[in-house]
């Protein structure tokens, strides 16, 4: 299937929304965005801000009860329905998922060469071990685990050898589309550093698309094409990964930029506050209480996603555009809510 | 065992002149448990050296770094310190009263000074407990205060790690906190006996990225204002770097490399701390730079490699670093990860079994498979030699013996490398000959 040229994921205005006793919690709402064949899109923004729900949105992995809304595009086509039977050829096939923690999704009663079989077998059933193997062996090679493990079991290797082997289940399909959910936050430094740089090259050998959801801001400089910033429920900024890094202009991506410790730190910054309740979030910018440079017509009006100069699209009134901001609009906010140091995430 | 009491006293800041702490050849090892069949026969299984022959001293009013990968030691150290883990060998001294020798009244009344916060807040508080309580709990142990002056001394912990106000704290329960607020509550509890030290525990790692450089700073403030010293104990150099006055690696077990963050940062000796600071993924686009990453993970403990521990993973490794059977073995893995499956397939047949590298030894027997000669097994080594010649591992090579079994590989006699100073800090590392070694490494292309 070649789909050259062609976007692999189209999503419009996506909404998950979560029941809750107090209401519905808007963990995802109204999020769109495109992801091209072999791109790397990195997902960043601080915990609670629906990350790990859109993700799971996308590959129809929410718990049941969620309310999801919005379009979705694969391959040219409309997403089917998750509880569907076209849904369940695709996933795995086409889609796949990245996990935390690589020994919760590995069977450690089930051999490596098993867990291949049992993965290629439920998408073509039949399928002759010899096939796997010589399938399974050409990701294991990439993923720099040595033939001579293949019939091991899953205890007797290291934490980081169990992230790759993940990552080679997950692509021993060649899936057009994949969700790294925070793929590295359990590994060491180095180990990290390893499978950074696995996924950063999972484009050349396998073209494969990649949702990388962290909330290490480092990585997403070294590994991704492509950056979107996710406040409250929405991407606030997205655009060129190096653009944004290099010139961010939501004052959520400064802000979460400066209060990132790295080498370079000589002082501590932090944003104030935590992340909005999704069930009942801030009136017009969700950001206004914690912003900096919040205005007037942040406190009472949703800004409008604009394209700004260096090419990323940007949620922000300061931004304009002008014609749409009510007179007095552009006074700054002083009410910038007293907000406890304690208040936080 | 490299342990030079003269070397250990490696340079700190002149302001810090006042020893705290001293620790001395401190060793933890852990006994393998293996079945009950071989402890009834008395078979020693093997033991796991966590903490392995460290020495360290600690001044007042600094922040000691401990920093490396899991399963290096540095959280073991940090419990031995205050006696959290069973110490084997070795001493600990604060304010030159030995610890690992107190027991009773005596111990309690040191402990009150050293204190400890964990990584995980959710698992270091009891989650029946409410926050007055928890927080309250060590003047209650240590007999030290009740009542009103019990309640006012948790108030005024609350309030100094900023759980203000703190009346609606008192009452809450650990699940109803966010994990920052947990961590302060925890922080309040440590700080509520007037400790002199504090032992944390990778604080910051299990929060999110906004929050942990608002727990830094609380612990920066309360470092000023409560006249605290530190050990901190972390895998996040970013943090190390900019937290601590002085900086000690671990490598299974051990402190390679120890001296002045500055110093540390701007010159890193030991390879691992060369590729410890390489990792740290940057933020800014236009300085991130491809890396040379060390290849594999950190060792098990129970079975560490021969010489230096860390040769397996060293770019920069030479013969005396301790080479042996199972590096063959790797060798031979790694290899086969780069080539087609037909050529694995063809391979794999002319070796026989690889399992007997797994024995640690300077020789090493690399058998012929069913129906191959010593000659077959010494052209697939000259391949993977001819692959890629700047491999480490052939620099530990002495000779080849082909014989008709297969080929047997000798490898230079390594040496365990101890501390010794190299420029302002202290290295454990072959790179920097002790001094008075006349015999100094070959000639390194260093970058």
């Amino acid at each position: 299937m070649s789909t050259t040229g062609q976007d692999v994921l189209s999503v419009r205005d996506l909404r998950v929304w979560y029941g809750t006793e107090r209401g519905a919690a808007r963990a995802v709402d109204g999020v769109s965005f495109d992801l091209r064949p072999g791109e790397i899109l990195g997902l960043v923004g601080e915990s609670g801000c629906g990350k790990t729900t859109l993700g799971r949105g996308l590959l129809g992995l929410l718990p049941r009860g969620a309310f999801v809304d919005g379009d979705v595009t694969f391959k040219g086509k409309p997403m089917p329905a998750v509880a569907s039977k076209e849904y369940r050829a695709l996933r795995g096939a086409e889609l796949g998922m990245i996990f935390q923690e690589p020994m919760t999704r590995l069977n450690p009663l089930m051999r490596i060469s098993e867990h291949f079989e049992e993965t290629v077998r439920a998408h073509h059933p039949g399928v002759s071990r010899e096939r796997v193997r010589h399938a399974a062996l050409e990701v294991l090679r990439v993923m720099g685990i040595p033939p001579t493990r293949y019939r091991s079991y899953p205890h007797e290797f290291s934490g980081g050898m169990r992230q790759r082997l993940t990552i080679a289940l997950a692509l021993v399909l060649r899936p057009a589309f994949i969700v790294a959910d925070e793929p590295t936050t359990a590994l060491d430094v180095l180990v990290e550093a390893q499978i950074i740089k696995i996924l950063a090259d999972l484009r050349r050998e396998f073209d494969t698309s990649l949702l990388l959801i962290t909330h290490n801001l480092g990585i997403v400089s070294e590994a991704c094409d492509r950056v979107a910033v996710m406040y409250a429920g929405r991407i606030v900024e997205i655009g060129d990964a190096r653009q944004v890094f290099r010139s961010p202009q939501h004052p959520y991506t400064q802000e979460l930029l400066r209060s990132t410790i790295s080498l370079s730190t000589t002082g501590l910054s932090f944003i104030p506050g935590s992340p909005p309740d999704l069930v009942d979030p801030p009136a017009g910018c969700r950001f206004h209480p914690r912003c900096p440079h919040a205005m007037r017509v942040c406190a009472t009006q949703a800004p409008v996603p604009l394209e700004v100069a260096g090419g990323q699209r940007v949620e922000c009134w300061l931004h304009g555009p002008e014609s749409q901001v009510p007179p007095g609009g552009g006074e700054p906010l002083h009410v910038r809510e007293e907000l406890s140091v304690a208040d936080e995430a | 065992m490299p342990t030079k009491p003269e070397a250990a006293r490696a340079p700190r800041r002149a302001e810090h002149d006042e020893t705290l702490l001293s620790i001395r050849d401190l060793r933890v090892h852990y006994a393998l448990r293996g079945s009950s069949l071989a402890r009834l026969f008395g078979r020693d299984v093997g033991t796991v050296k966590a903490v392995d022959g460290i020495d360290l001293e600690i001044a007042k009013g600094e922040v000691l770094g401990l920093v490396g990968e899991s399963g290096s030691g540095k959280s073991t150290l940090g419990r031995a310190v205050l006696g959290l883990a069973p110490i084997t060998g070795g001493s600990i001294a604060y304010e030159e009263r030995r610890i690992e020798t107190m027991s009773g009244r005596a111990l309690r009344e040191v402990r009150r000074n050293l204190q400890m916060v964990f990584q995980d807040p959710s698992a270091a508080l009891n989650p029946a407990m409410d926050i007055e309580t928890a927080v309250g709990h060590p003047l209650r142990i240590h007999r030290l205060a009740r009542g009103d002056e019990l309640r006012r001394r948790v108030v005024d912990a609350l309030e100094r790690v900023g759980l203000s106000p703190a009346d609606q704290f008192l009452t809450k329960y650990p699940g109803e906190l966010s994990g920052g607020q947990k961590q302060r509550a925890v922080i309040a509890r440590a700080i509520i006996l007037d400790p002199v030290l504090l032992i944390a525990d990778e604080p910051i790692s299990m929060l999110d990225m906004s929050v942990r450089s608002k727990l830094l700073q609380l612990m920066l403030d309360l470092k000023a204002d409560l006249d605290l010293t530190y050990v901190y104990i972390t895998h996040d150099l970013a943090s190390a770097k900019f937290f601590c006055d002085r900086v000690a690696i671990m490598y299974l077990g051990r402190v390679v490399e120890i001296g002045t963050t500055e110093e540390i940062f701007a010159d890193p000796k030991h390879p691992y701390t060369q590729s410890l600071v390489g990792a740290i993924p940057d933020l800014d686009p236009d300085r991130s730079t491809p890396r040379d990453l060390p290849r594999g993970e950190i060792p098990d403990a129970a079975s560490p490699p021969l010489g230096c521990a860390f040769h397996p993973r060293c770019p920069q490794a030479f013969d005396k670093c301790g080479w042996e059977s199972r590096d063959l073995r790797v060798l031979l893995e790694s290899h086969w990860t780069t080539v087609p499956e037909a050529e694995y397939d063809a391979e794999r047949a002319i070796i026989g079994d690889v399992d007997a590298l797994d024995l640690p030894d300077h020789v090493a027997a690399l058998p012929a498979g069913r129906g191959h000669s010593g000659g077959d097994v010494e052209r697939v080594l000259d391949t993977i030699h001819a692959a890629d010649p700047d491999e480490p591992f052939w620099r530990g090579v002495r000779q080849r013996r082909v014989v008709d079994a297969g080929v047997g590989i000798d490898f230079h006699e390594g040496e365990d490398p101890a501390l010794r100073p190299a420029g302002g800090v202290q290295v454990a590392c072959h790179l920097y000959p002790p001094p008075g070694d006349a015999a100094g490494p070959p000639p390194q292309p260093k970058e």
